[in-house]
């Protein structure tokens, strides 16, 4: 069954990709959701078996690299934590699989489409199922690899190019931290396998190793560069450039990589390796630190793009944040709980939009829509969900997960506890606020759009909205069906060793037990953002213009998001270039050919001219005779045993 | 059949097939058809021939295999050949790539057909004999040797710039041969013997080690190629015929890899100690600085020719580290390049000979007309980035985990290789296969053909097949690389304790001194 799980889908790419041509659009769209469709039944039996039923269990395959101590397998491993993502992974891409179906139905290249999503729910099956971390780092770059792809899908988009490059180059920084990460827990450990580095870390607690020159503590290292790999597929502040541009990539790819998966693998790998960073405070404070920061920063740039997929890309970057600061403060079941209902909301948020631009005629910007909420009902209605569940509204699964998140900020009575609350409760505000923003501006008011456009506006079709609908169950139910589970009672039970969490860190427990204020807040602060929205896009659409233009600069630093684009463009790619050039034309031009070999002919050649005009002039002919009789002399002195 | 002199017949099968071909007559027509036909059989059966090393090598011993053995020139200097678990594969990688040059110039060279295969052949018997040879002057023979053919492919049926990339190959190798040869002299002076194994176990004095290594290093790091004496390696691709820059790239770069690790290591292990940090220092320069200028490159073979160079900066500094994951990373490393590099200038030789321009900005949606051609290429893009799945990246993990072992700050810098080689390639894999198709020029290009998907086949399937499990590889050479970890060791432990002798001398010395003054 676990085989089954894991190699379906990579068939079915094989399949769809090399034989698309032959077989047909019809045929590679049936095989590959089929086969991930089944993958979606058999991990839902996985997760009763293994999480409900409580019975990891690690199922090896063969051997991948076997250097000296170094010894890496293949295996499937799969605990309660494997088993949350493989309804994740294999559940929303099976939805989105089908989705595609009709999302993709005008497009020339449907085999190579539907190959590629494939490759990914396989490469990130890999990537959960891992039992050492280099299967993790096969997995990690194979989603990464396929989100390269399907980013850059639409190849005869120069922004689409660019924009899949960015993906790849920025997640290659933190794969730098990752592999170093890697090298390092191989140097310490002498292994790369969970169990074993797991069960050796408590006797590195303390220690110091030398690092770069610095004696440096050895779990903290480690922790911090896993940490940046973390960064970069979860677009975390300062890797999170790619996030947005990704965009580019078909709506469903959003979904499915850019919102419910790939970019939920960071959180995966840190809650994962809980028994490495339970061990060192020092590195629970930064991803703390990063994860309240991007949460916030985040939600202020999502609060004014106008490009309807941007804006939800935003938000998934600051929800990311929020499940990084539970990390944090050792809330590792609660950042597993939000990126599990996180999954099905926003999943069901980028395809309603992709259902919204499908009818909008591939228009994605907001101030080019409003007024469509009647054309289309079923769309706008889901979205309404989909929103409710994103700003934490009672009920909903994200209030389940991310009231528990702010709740565990706030009851770990740490300095960086009490900053990520602050961060976390800003941000709330600022998720409803612009939730109902893009709510607002999509299906209300007056319509933007032009006559030609609104004639076309339409429903999608079932095989389009059905998926929705799933999903659509997921955003209301997933939080109240779970939570005990995830971040209640029976969470001990629940996670067995999947999450290790030290006696003095349980931090869930003290989030139980928080203040009354506590818990209304973040709801408090969903419903002002919402009225807020409301205020400004409904009942007085001039106020949003008045506040941009007297508060000219904020707008601008805002809609041009932090400027990282323009910094990183000048302090790193233009730099790389120029110093490329340089090099090539002075350092290998000027100065190595300049003084060796062409300065040696130039040499030879004025010289000879001088000296003898009765030769050839071509100094290699007669290095080459002298070659010959230098070794032929040698041969003949060592031959003779001249030495001796 | 196990007294065949299997390594003999490997190395010399070539040689015979040019002499076949030497001695076709005809009218052009034939001579043409006859060149090729021989060229390609002979490096097929030499390959098959090579198949039986794989098959009969015992991977359980880290002796030299295959040995034959028959006196030569006067009493010291034999013809010893014979293989261990590191040089085998290189033989079989060079027995591989061949039959592949010869299809991939199949069509494509027109003038001189005869001559071009009879060097290609000879070029197959020398490379092989590097390989195999255990004697040093018999090594030195076929090292140097292979420069003629090689010299020829280039200043023959090279581009328009042919002679100065042929003098300049020249150039730099000559600088380093002439040093070897006279390390070589040395190296007999003192112990007597030619013989490489036994060699290998002689003790040479520290002092003289540095500049016994210094003056093969001089060759080997010419021939890797290493920075700052990497600049003739762009202008040898640039103007090499397609096979030509397949088999520099695949073969002949492997040289000083292999030079390494069968003579600086284990013959200098003092020195090799003294002198790594100088070759991790050119390594990380050149990892960095040729990635640098591989990003600013516009013409596809120059860019590829200054990646190489970045990634035998992984080799270098993997076989430098002295551990089994460095030395195994590196040799897999190179057998990976080996065949990805050639790959890769196989793939530019594709578009080459359809467009007869390598300028990547000639180029630009070709995926439109060619999806097979684009998703080969997007293979060997990918195992030259050293994406998991692909070969590529056995090779540079290992070699990372190896020098995390040895300096941190090594591998911190080589692993800047990642970010690096992920641009050029990918910005390179863009310009040419994405995009729309504008040029008018483009328009009727074609697919890969049969002949040249059978070309790609095979590397293909080796690249995504020793990615995913590359056991057979490291298997065959684990025993020679734990046994040239353990001699190097051993070596330097031996010297420490020499060493410290003197020191215990001067600690006495000092306490006389010491006493005597108490005395005063």
């Amino acid at each position: 069954m676990y085989h089954a799980i894991l190699f379906l889908p990579l068939i079915a790419c094989i399949v769809a990709g090399f034989f698309g041509r032959w077989i047909g659009d019809r045929s590679a769209q049936l095989v590959t959701s089929g086969a991930v469709v089944t993958s979606a039944l058999l991990s839902v039996m996985a997760f009763n078996q293994v999480a409900l039923g409580h019975e990891p269990l690690v199922v090896p395959l063969f051997d991948w690299i076997v250097s000296g101590d170094f010894a890496v397998s293949w295996a499937i491993r799969v605990d309660t934590l494997t088993a949350v993502m493989l309804i994740v992974v294999n559940g929303v891409s099976a939805l989105v699989h089908i989705y595609s179906i009709g999302y993709m139905s005008h497009d020339p290249c449907i085999p190579r489409f539907q190959a590629y999503l494939s490759l990914f729910t396989f490469a990130m099956l890999v990537l959960v199922t891992a039992d050492n971390f280099l299967q993790l780092f096969f997995g990690w770059e194979g989603v990464g690899l396929a989100s390269y792809l399907l980013i850059g899908f639409w190849y005869h988009k120069p922004s689409a190019n660019a924009a899949a490059i960015k993906a790849f180059l920025v997640n290659r920084v933190g794969d730098f931290g990752f592999t170093i990460g890697i090298a390092a827990i191989f140097f310490v450990f002498g292994t790369l396998s969970y169990e074993e580095v797991f069960a050796a870390a408590p006797d590195q607690v303390g220690k110091n190793f030398e690092f770069l020159g610095f004696q440096l503590d050895v779990l903290t290292t480690i922790c911090i560069f896993l940490f940046i790999g973390a960064m970069g597929k979860s677009a975390q502040m300062g890797l999170h450039t790619w996030l947005p541009d990704a965009m580019e990539g078909p709506t469903p790819v959003s979904a499915l990589i850019h919102a419910a998966t790939m970019v939920t693998a960071g959180v995966f790998m840190l809650v994962r390796c809980s028994p490495l960073f339970e061990y060192s405070p020092t590195a629970l404070t930064v991803v703390a630190f990063v994860g309240a920061s991007t949460a916030f920063f985040a939600a202020t740039i999502g609060l004014v793009q106008n490009d309807i997929k941007r804006v939800i890309a935003y938000s998934t970057c600051s929800q990311l944040g929020y499940m990084f600061f539970a990390i944090g403060v050792s809330a590792y079941g609660a950042a597993m709980f939000h990126l599990f209902t996180h999954a099905f909301f926003k999943a069901l948020l980028f395809l309603g939009a992709g259902s919204v631009i499908h009818a909008m005629s591939d228009e994605q910007d907001m101030r080019n829509m409003g007024g469509i909420y009647k054309f289309i009902p079923l769309t706008y209605i889901l979205m309404w969900i989909g929103s409710l569940a994103l700003a934490g509204v009672p009920f909903f699964s994200g209030y389940y997960s991310k009231d528990m998140i702010i709740e565990a900020a706030f009851a770990a009575d740490t300095g960086i506890g009490q900053y990520a609350f602050v961060m976390g409760v800003a941000a709330a505000l600022m998720t409803a606020f612009y939730s109902w923003r893009l709510l607002f501006m999509t299906f209300h008011g007056v319509s933007r759009a032009s006559e030609e456009v609104l004639s076309h506006v339409h429903e999608a079709p079932k095989v389009m909205t059905v998926p929705l609908i799933f999903l659509a169950i997921g955003a209301i139910g997933a939080g109240f069906v779970f939570s005990g589970d995830f971040i209640g009672d029976g969470r001990s039970d629940f996670w067995g060793d999947a999450i290790l969490v030290l006696g003095d860190h349980d931090i869930i427990e003290a989030a139980h037990h928080v203040p009354l204020w506590v818990k209304i807040l973040p709801v408090l602060m969903g419903a002002t953002g919402i009225a807020l929205a409301w205020l400004f896009y409904i009942r007085r659409p001039s106020f949003p213009i008045a506040i941009a233009n007297s508060n000219r600069k904020i707008y601008l630093f805002l809609l041009n998001k932090w400027y990282f684009d323009e910094l990183y463009e000048m302090i790193l790619v233009r730099p790389a270039k120029r110093l490329g050039y340089a090099l090539w034309k002075i350092g290998d031009g000027r100065i190595i050919d300049g003084f060796g070999p062409d300065g040696l002919s130039n040499a030879v050649q004025e010289i000879s001219r001088r000296v003898v005009r009765l030769q050839s002039g071509f100094v290699y002919h007669y290095a080459f005779a002298m070659l010959i009789g230098v070794a032929a002399l040698a041969s003949w002195f060592i031959a003779g045993g001249g030495g001796h | 059949m196990s007294n065949w002199p299997l390594l003999s017949i490997i190395t010399f099968l070539p040689a015979v097939g040019a002499l076949f071909i030497m001695m076709t007559r005809g009218d052009a027509q034939t001579i043409k058809h006859n060149a090729r036909a021989v060229a390609l059989w002979t490096t097929f059966i030499t390959f098959g021939l090579s198949l039986m090393l794989w098959d009969g090598f015992d991977r359980t011993t880290a002796d030299f295999q295959f040995v034959e053995f028959s006196p030569w020139i006067g009493e010291t200097i034999g013809y010893r050949m014979g293989v261990d678990g590191i040089s085998v594969l290189f033989v079989l990688l060079t027995t591989l790539l061949m039959p592949i040059c010869i299809l991939a110039s199949w069509d494509t060279i027109d003038k001189q057909i005869k001559e071009y295969m009879i060097a290609f052949l000879l070029l197959e018997t020398f490379m092989i004999g590097v390989f195999c040879a255990l004697d040093l002057i018999l090594f030195y023979l076929f090292f140097e040797a292979g420069l003629i053919p090689m010299f020829l492919i280039i200043g023959i049926w090279g581009g328009k710039r042919r002679i100065y990339s042929a003098f300049k190959f020249f150039l730099f190798t000559l600088l380093g041969s002439v040093l070897m040869l006279l390390a070589m002299l040395a190296m007999y002076t003192q112990s007597g013997t030619t013989e490489i194994p036994a060699l290998m176990q002689q003790a040479f004095d520290p002092g003289l080690q540095k500049w016994l290594w210094l003056a093969f290093f001089a060759s080997f790091a010419v021939k890797m190629p290493m920075w700052p004496v990497h600049t003739w390696l762009p202008d040898a691709h640039v103007e090499a015929p397609t096979a030509g820059s397949v088999i520099l790239a695949g073969v002949l770069l492997k040289m000083g890899g292999y030079g390494f690790l069968r003579f600086s290591l284990p013959m200098f292990p003092m020195a090799s100690e003294f002198f790594a940090p100088l070759v991790f220092g050119l390594s990380i320069v050149a990892v960095i600085y040729t990635s640098l200028v591989a990003l600013m490159q516009d013409d596809m073979k120059k860019l590829i020719a200054y990646s190489s160079v970045a990634h035998m900066g992984f080799v270098t500094i993997g076989i430098f580290t002295f551990n089994t994951q460095g030395i195994e990373g590196g040799i897999f490393q190179m057998l990976s390049h080996g065949i990805v590099a050639a790959a890769l200038f196989l793939c530019v030789g594709v578009v080459y000979d359809r467009m007869h321009t390598r300028l990547i900005a000639r180029y630009g949606g070709l995926v439109n007309r060619m999806p097979m051609y684009a998703f080969t290429f997007m293979v060997f893009i990918l195992a030259g980035v050293g994406l998991p799945a692909t070969s590529g990246f056995v090779g540079e993990f290992l070699t990372i985990v190896g020098a995390y072992q040895a300096n941190t700050w090594v591998a911190f810098l080589m692993a800047t290789g990642l970010v690096l080689g992920a641009a050029y390639s990918l910005w390179l894999y863009r310009r040419v296969i994405f995009g729309e198709l504008t040029k008018p020029e483009l328009k009727e290009i074609l697919d890969l053909s049969p002949r040249e998907i059978l070309i790609f086949a095979p590397l293909v399937l080796l690249t995504l097949s020793f990615g995913v499990y590359p056991g057979p590889v490291l298997e065959i050479m684990h025993v020679s690389v734990d046994n040239l970890i353990a001699q190097h060791q051993a070596a330097l432990a031996a010297f420490s304790e020499v060493s410290s002798k003197p020191i215990e001398g001067v600690q006495t010395v000092v306490q006389g001194l010491s006493q005597s003054r108490g005395k005063i």
